[in-house]
């Protein structure tokens, strides 16, 4: 079919390679030029730049605070795609026109507004602090508009596979016996994990770059609230260089491991629908 | 799709249409309806956790913005040329920047959904690469390529010409976060249309060109629309990479996220609450299009090449 | 057709948008009088009333009104900056070496501190405390920064003009009553271990102590410190030790950029008018101790009296300093490390 697409179809060799160019320029020039500045760097010099305790303490917390807004995301996004799918309520469709918000509201404004809420005399604040729960400036502020940069993407890759859930299976499963419970377990669950998953990774993925909510959030206490961006951000204002580009690189290695990861996720879910 | 067929015994084939049938209504009712407390507490839960972590806020950015009432609103905005400058350039910047990933973005979704070549997997990989990059990352490595440190600057510097610093700079910077979004969306819409219209129209004689603009674009129209929309919010609202890359010079290289941070610096909380509401009106009117061009884009994905 | 008219109006958008940004991009011979002042974090509010009324005396003077932009950020990442081409017209950084950074690099004609009066300073400053309402730690001197329950606030020394003069306070108030270097490095190998956050910069250090409320006291500033208690509004004061550093932020036309850009006029113009009394009596207002004898005594009594060490009783010169403190592997180096766990 490919030969067949390739005599037929015009426009194979200028697509390639428009294609090629461009992201060897946009994309993969820079990225190596981050890599070949950081291997300026001899083995010993790198590894202390990248691995400090500060350092350690950053990749930590980006880690850690990515991966529970992430499960919250699933746990939430699950229900409130569920809840879209199956039910009908009023100012429906407002509500999830809603759950786009986080994907167009500005990173920065996202962040800005997160933290005037739960500071001490912001609307929120006002009654969380005294409760000891501190919004602003703190590690929870950070999973909290985490938890507000990810909430669209579990939602959203719900959403259409339950739609799609043959209801004639749920009813010959009610006609053969199985309460509501079973039914859910045995034959719901089981189609929305793949793309719950998918979602948690893309969540989770987001959440480990996600820098201008989380600085506007953040108090950037070494060892406490520094994230890893922040790092590298520190270093470019010291003019290090090649120290940035080293923890740069890094996060550039994980991040595309998580790439792999997803893709791969991605195409067991869609094989496994069919 | 279904893991428990054999467990249930007869599976029928769904037929993928949107509109249930009565038989489907009637047994929707009987087998699908769960206990009245579920409903009602997974509604509200719904409601509650959109209204607490979304619709608060959005309404926190517009009552802080008209706290000092609509005069001080409209001048913090009107009066502040640096503010003006900010909006003008996000509107120079933004749709810069969508318009080539938008260019791109037809190139790969056209190369990759309807050919089949060595290295594809790894081309649609790659091309998602920037998406899970940090945007101080994105920043960074930029200013490695064209600061004045790097062979490439210093070359450009000699011959008067500035990347790093100046606006081609944020262009570069925002073209490179936003890079995936538009060719994400175009493929898996290719995909399902198929090239049979493509190649019919060739078979009746019609060139490259005309196949692409009479046949390719209108077919993809609302799935490129919707790449766009999605490229362009995000590209309105970069923060991280422009702020490394920018110099942040007020009046000159500030754009509107960067002056958000600025004014707030400034002790004027209203102003930079002012700034950040029209951003988020701005994406207010990104999302509303967004609901249009999905519709449109359901039927579009489901017609089976027509 | 409808359609067909959107497309053309969204290309020719495009196209303009396009031709505005590359032609952004080209390093312009452009007006002779509009200039870049490349400036550290804190003065935002000095330059803006400055710049308003310079123009005024522009116009009335020449006829044509000059425009003036300015970038703001840590003083020595500024510096670093300008040297990596960004094209301020005159820099006006927060202490001696980063304006020298730019001469060595060549961008700057030697001898530049002999330009203007006073060595190229129409202001001076020092570094003072911000506290809490009411005092509740009872932070009266430098000895108090040392106690175990005291976080104190001050920008990163590599980056920021604020940070480094708050190092040279803190170390000088040691050695200059009596301490020994030994004593001065345990002392601030100490305060910086309770430290918890190093901004970059000196206003976003103000926005940690001020506005994210952390840490007991914050080094800065005596402009700053004045301007951050009166924007928290009771929330805050300030506390003057007894003694501290005598900070000089030089101010210099980056020769390169105003021979390239036909400014020199203009910025030299700018410069002068920073010693107008006029501008004396506004840099005052902004609690910027001012060099012009007259207005100083007018003034006097916007500025608490306190001893000020200038950086010559800690070190022959700025060369010196520079080695001995902020090199790589120098004492910032060694007592900060990567940093200890609190």
């Amino acid at each position: 079919m490919s030969t067949l697409n390739r005599r037929v179809l015009p426009g194979f060799g200028l697509g390639l390679s428009t294609t090629i160019l461009y992201l060897s320029l946009l994309v993969l020039l820079p990225l190596a030029a981050c890599l070949w500045k950081a291997a300026e760097l001899s083995p010993a010099e790198f590894w202390a730049a990248v691995w400090t305790p500060r350092a350690v303490a950053a990749y930590k917390l980006t880690f850690v605070a990515s991966l529970l807004a992430a499960l919250v995301n699933v746990v939430v996004g699950s229900i409130v795609g569920w809840t879209l799918v199956r039910y009908d309520f009023p100012f429906k469709r407002l509500i999830d026109a809603l759950v786009d918000v986080p994907f167009a509201l500005p990173t920065a404004v996202a962040g800005l507004v997160y933290a005037s809420l739960y500071v001490s005399d912001g609307w929120l604040g006002q009654f969380l602090t005294p409760l000891g729960i501190q919004g602003a400036y703190s590690r929870f502020g950070i999973v909290l508009v985490l938890i507000f940069t990810g909430f669209p993407f579990v939602v959203r890759t719900i959403q259409p596979v339950l739609e799609d859930l043959d209801a004639e299976t749920e009813e010959a499963a009610a006609n053969l016996g199985a309460d509501r419970w079973q039914t859910f377990t045995r034959v719901i669950l089981p189609t929305i994990i793949p793309p719950a998953l998918t979602g948690f990774t893309l969540a989770f993925a987001r959440a480990i770059g996600e820098y201008g909510s989380v600085v506007f959030i953040s108090s950037n206490k070494q060892f406490e609230t520094e994230i890893a961006p922040m790092l590298i951000f520190a270093r470019l204002e010291a003019y290090e260089y090649r120290e940035a580009a080293a923890v740069a690189s890094v996060l550039l290695g994980f991040s595309f491991l998580m790439l792999i990861f997803i893709n791969v996720l991605e195409r067991w879910s869609q094989r496994h629908e069919n | 799709m279904r893991i428990d067929a054999e467990f249930v015994g007869a599976a029928s084939v769904s037929d993928r249409s949107n509109t249930p049938s009565l038989a489907d209504a009637r047994g929707s009712v009987r087998s699908r309806t769960d206990p009245a407390w579920v409903r009602y507490s997974l509604i509200g839960f719904t409601v509650g956790t959109v209204a607490l972590l979304i619709l608060v806020p959005l309404i926190s950015v517009f009552a802080q913005a008209f706290s000092k009432g609509m005069l001080a609103y409209w001048k913090s905005l009107a009066d502040d040329s640096d503010t003006m400058h900010s909006m003008f350039l996000t509107l120079m910047v933004a749709p810069l920047a969508v318009a080539i990933n938008t260019v791109f973005g037809i190139a790969a979704a056209y190369s990759i959904a309807r050919f089949r070549f060595p290295g594809r997997a790894i081309l649609t990989t790659l091309i998602d690469l920037p998406f899970s990059v940090s945007p101080v990352v994105a920043g960074l490595i930029f200013v490695l390529l064209f600061g004045l440190q790097s062979t490439a600057g210093t070359w450009l510097k000699a011959h008067g010409y500035q990347i790093i610093f100046a606006p081609p700079g944020l262009v570069l910077a925002t073209a490179f976060v936003t890079f995936p979004f538009v060719a994400r969306e175009l493929i898996p819409v290719m995909e399902s249309q198929g090239a049979d219209e493509e190649i019919a129209a060739r078979s009746m004689g019609a060139n490259g060109w005309q196949m692409f603009w009479r046949i390719t674009v209108p077919n993809i129209k609302w799935g490129l629309i919707y790449g766009v929309i999605l490229c362009n919010a995000r590209a309105m609202g970069e923060f991280g990479a422009i702020f490394v890359v920018s110099g942040r010079i007020g009046g000159a290289t500030d754009t509107m996220p960067l002056r958000v941070e600025k004014l707030i610096q400034e002790y004027n909380q209203q102003a930079a609450f002012a700034v950040a509401s029209v951003l988020t009106l701005l994406s207010l009117i990104t999302l509303l299009l967004k609901v249009v061009v999905e519709r449109k884009l359901r039927a579009e994905k489901t017609r089976p090449g027509d | 057709m409808l359609y067909r008219l959107l497309f053309l109006l969204i290309v020719v958008y495009l196209i303009s948008a396009a031709v505005w940004v590359v032609r952004a991009g080209i390093v312009r011979d452009g007006n002779p009088n509009d200039l870049l002042n490349v400036a550290c974090d804190p003065t935002r509010e000095l330059w803006r009333e400055l710049n308003a009324n310079f123009q005024e005396h522009r116009e009335l003077r020449t006829g044509k009104r000059p425009s003036i932009r300015q970038s703001h950020g840590g003083s020595s990442s500024q510096a670093r900056a300008v040297i990596d081409g960004l094209d301020g017209d005159v820099v006006t950084l927060a202490m001696f070496p980063d304006t020298d950074a730019i001469r060595k690099a060549g961008l700057i004609a030697p001898n530049w501190q002999a330009q203007l009066p006073n060595r190229s300073l129409p202001f001076v400053s020092t570094i003072v405390f911000v506290v809490r309402k009411e005092n509740p730690k009872n932070i009266r001197d430098w000895c108090d920064l040392a106690r175990p329950d005291i976080a104190t606030i001050t920008p990163n020394p590599k980056t920021s003009g604020n940070g480094k003069w708050s190092f040279l306070a803190l170390w000088g108030a040691v050695t200059q009553r009596g301490g020994s270097d030994d004593d001065a490095i345990e002392y601030v190998r100490k305060v910086y271990s309770q430290t918890p956050v190093l901004d970059t910069s000196a206003r976003a250090s103000t926005m940690t102590f001020a506005q994210k409320k952390i840490g007991d006291v914050h080094l800065t500033w005596e402009n700053e410190a004045h301007l951050e208690v009166q924007e928290a509004g009771g929330a805050l004061e300030i506390v003057y030790p007894p003694i501290s550093v005598l900070a000089e932020p030089h101010v210099a036309v980056v020769d390169r950029v105003v021979d390239r850009k036909g400014t020199r006029a203009t910025a030299e113009a700018y410069l002068k008018y920073l010693y107008t009394e006029e501008a004396q009596e506004i840099i005052a207002s902004h609690h910027y101790r001012p060099t012009n004898a007259d207005v100083a005594a007018r003034t006097a009594g916007l500025f608490p009296k306190i001893e000020l060490f200038p950086i010559t009783k800690l070190a022959k010169d700025w060369g010196e300093i520079q080695e001995r403190f902020f090199a790589e592997g120098a004492i910032y180096d060694r007592i900060s490390g990567s940093g200890v766990k609190r």
